[in-house]
């Protein structure tokens, strides 16, 4: 099969210096000072393919998309995309990217809305009026024309995302990076770009895009599959539907108690909780714990324990097996631990 | 090969298009780009006039305010640029564009140059007739060679110089700003280079734009003793060498430095 993309044992390691410091907290580090970003990555994305890589900050998402963009080489093995290695003729790859990044800050601030989308089209060749095709269409769909001639500098951030992310697809670009496109936006503005960027994969079958984010939802509504990556490696690669049947723990409850007030929970010492995220909710009174336990027999063990502690089970639901639940599973941490690690 | 000429040429378009819309829709540049250079060269004419030296070195520093504009042009608006954008993010952007950077540099360039060009015009007009500066051109179409090679020469070194602040960031910025004033005085900016002596002068010749304004400066004022470095045709023939070389120099360094930076990481690293 001719992959979009295609990664052989890739592995990215940076040493001493600058980069280092910056990788330092975030990544695998050896003891030669070496930060071992990326760690024999296999992947294979079929063309037309929404891709997402998920992981944690610092995992080695945005290497591996700065590799794939001939930003950065790698240490060792290989990548391909759209059957061109991207070491060994970086030109040819580049006639068939584009990437766009969260919280973007390109552009010049005197140039309206068009003129920057209408600039950058030029380093790909694209016809005037072709562009000016494109990014009406485009304008239009992401509720952008009536800022067509703003300056950039007067725009909103979600707005100049909106722009950045036309910028991106007006090259029509065979491989599409986007490096957490949604980062930073309101929920309304979020929905708009991903609802943008699935109807374009939908409507171009030939195209693909690399997603990363380390939003669970946005991985698991937008991507055909979905990459989890963790310290340089990735841990499984799937649909999120069978990564949710196969890695997800399908013993997960939530568990409503009155306001649990001294500390931890009461559930911390039971054999049967492989781990439990904590809610409180003062103004209602209530401790909302999300519990996922070993097997379906445990759930009998934590209704004796809260008994146990004169805690009353307010409410227990049983819950469907989310994305998160198979990432915390495959990694052996949610992502809110190991971004509290990095810092 | 005729698509990548096309696209070559749509982005130094795309990339100028910003530098002439910017010129147009911030008038306020006018002010600063024309008033304040004004003032050294009126200093430095008043001195002259003070000291009743030729009036042909007030020539010579009006010329060489004019000069100044380009120098500046290539230093700050196009080699110093690639910092800034690496800082806004611009930077990745277009190294990952199918365009040659040279291609991405050259509309830098060209895009500064309109600016450029309405200043050292303005500083040309304004000091000669404020200082009644006589001109005696020996020959318009050497003059006009000899300006156009410097300037291929100092685009040459511009590109060269790019190429640093494209990896080394903040540190080529400052040791640009460290070079400024010395590059100024032994270019002879505002004297004839020949008084640092003739050694010195020749050293300095590594820059085009001493060996540049000398050549000017004798085509402008062939009417009488200029105290020139060189002849005229021998300072053409070092431009155009150096503007080979450097533009030479500047690929090779380009593709050297880029490669450097992606085996490094330093290439998107901001705040460096």
């Amino acid at each position: 099969m001719n992959w979009a993309i295609e990664t052989q044992n890739l592995r990215r390691v940076f040493r001493g210096g600058t980069v280092r410091r910056l990788w330092r907290r975030k990544s695998a580090q050896n003891g030669n000072g070496e930060t071992v970003a990326l760690d024999a990555v296999d992947l294979q994305v079929k063309p037309g393919e929404l891709f997402g890589l998920l992981g944690p900050n610092g995992a080695g998402k945005t290497t591996l998309l700065k590799i794939l963009s001939t930003l950065l080489l790698p240490t060792s093995g290989t990548a391909t995309v759209d059957g061109i290695d991207v070491a060994k003729d970086p030109e040819r790859v580049r006639k068939r990217i584009n990437m766009v990044s969260g919280g973007e800050h390109s552009g010049f601030g005197i140039l309206t809305v068009r003129e920057t989308i209408w600039m950058f089209a030029q380093f790909y060749g694209v016809p005037g009026r072709v562009v000016r095709e494109r990014a009406d269409r485009m304008m239009d769909i992401l509720g952008l024309t009536e800022f067509a001639e703003t300056k950039v500098s007067k725009l909103s951030t979600g707005t100049r995302q909106k722009m950045n992310i036309i910028r991106g697809f007006v090259s029509a670009p065979r491989i599409l990076y986007l490096d957490e496109p949604t980062l930073g936006l309101d929920v309304a503005v979020a929905r708009e770009v991903r609802s943008f960027v699935r109807a374009w994969v939908d409507e171009h079958p030939e195209r693909s895009i690399i997603l990363t984010t380390h939003y669970m939802a946005e991985a698991d509504s937008l991507c055909d599959r979905v990459a989890i990556i963790d310290r340089g490696r990735v841990r499984a690669c799937d649909t999120p539907a069978n990564l949710k049947r196969d890695w997800a723990p399908e013993c997960v409850y939530r568990i409503e108690i009155p306001l649990w007030t001294q500390g931890g929970h009461p559930l911390d010492d039971l054999d049967v909780v492989r781990s439990a995220d904590v809610e409180h909710h003062g103004d209602r009174g209530r401790t909302n714990l999300r519990v996922i336990l070993e097997n379906g027999d445990g759930i009998g063990a934590v209704t004796e324990r809260l008994s146990q502690r004169g805690v009353a089970a307010l409410s227990v639901s049983r819950l469907e097996p989310t994305l998160e639940d198979a990432f915390l599973n495959l990694v052996g941490h949610g992502l809110a631990a190991s971004e509290e690690k990095g810092r | 090969m005729k698509t990548d000429l096309n696209t070559n040429l749509r982005a130094i378009w795309g990339r100028a298009y910003v530098r002439v819309v910017g010129a147009n829709r911030e008038l306020s540049w006018l002010f600063f780009e024309v008033t304040l250079p004004l003032l050294a060269v009126f200093a430095f004419a008043l001195i002259y006039r003070g000291l009743h030296a030729p009036e042909q070195y007030i020539g010579f520093v009006v010329v060489s305010g004019a000069m100044v504009a380009f120098w500046q042009n290539i230093l700050w608006a196009m080699a110093a640029q690639f910092y800034w954008e690496k800082e806004m993010g611009n930077l990745e952007l277009y190294l990952i564009a199918p365009v040659s950077r040279m291609a991405i540099l050259l509309g830098m360039a060209v895009g500064g140059l309109f600016m450029t060009a309405i200043r050292a015009a303005a500083i040309l007009i304004i000091g000669s007739w404020i200082f009644g500066v006589h001109y005696d051109v020996g020959s318009w179409l050497m003059l006009l060679v000899v300006f156009w090679v410097t300037m291929g020469a100092l685009y040459g070194l511009g590109m060269l110089s790019s190429s640093l602040f494209m990896l080394y960031g903040r540190e080529a910025w400052h040791t640009a700003n460290l070079f400024q004033e010395p590059v100024y005085f032994i270019s002879g900016f505002y004297f004839p280079v020949r008084s640092l002596g003739s050694g010195v002068a020749m050293a300095a010749s590594l820059l085009p734009l001493t060996l540049g304004l000398d050549a000017i400066r004798q085509l402008l004022f062939s009417g009488g003793p200029v105290n020139p470095l060189l002849p005229v045709r021998t300072e053409l023939v070092l431009l155009v060498i150096a503007m080979v070389l450097f533009n030479w120099a500047a690929l090779k360094a380009l593709t050297y430095m880029e490669r450097l930076g992606k085996m490094t990481g330093r290439l998107t690293l901001k705040s460096q």
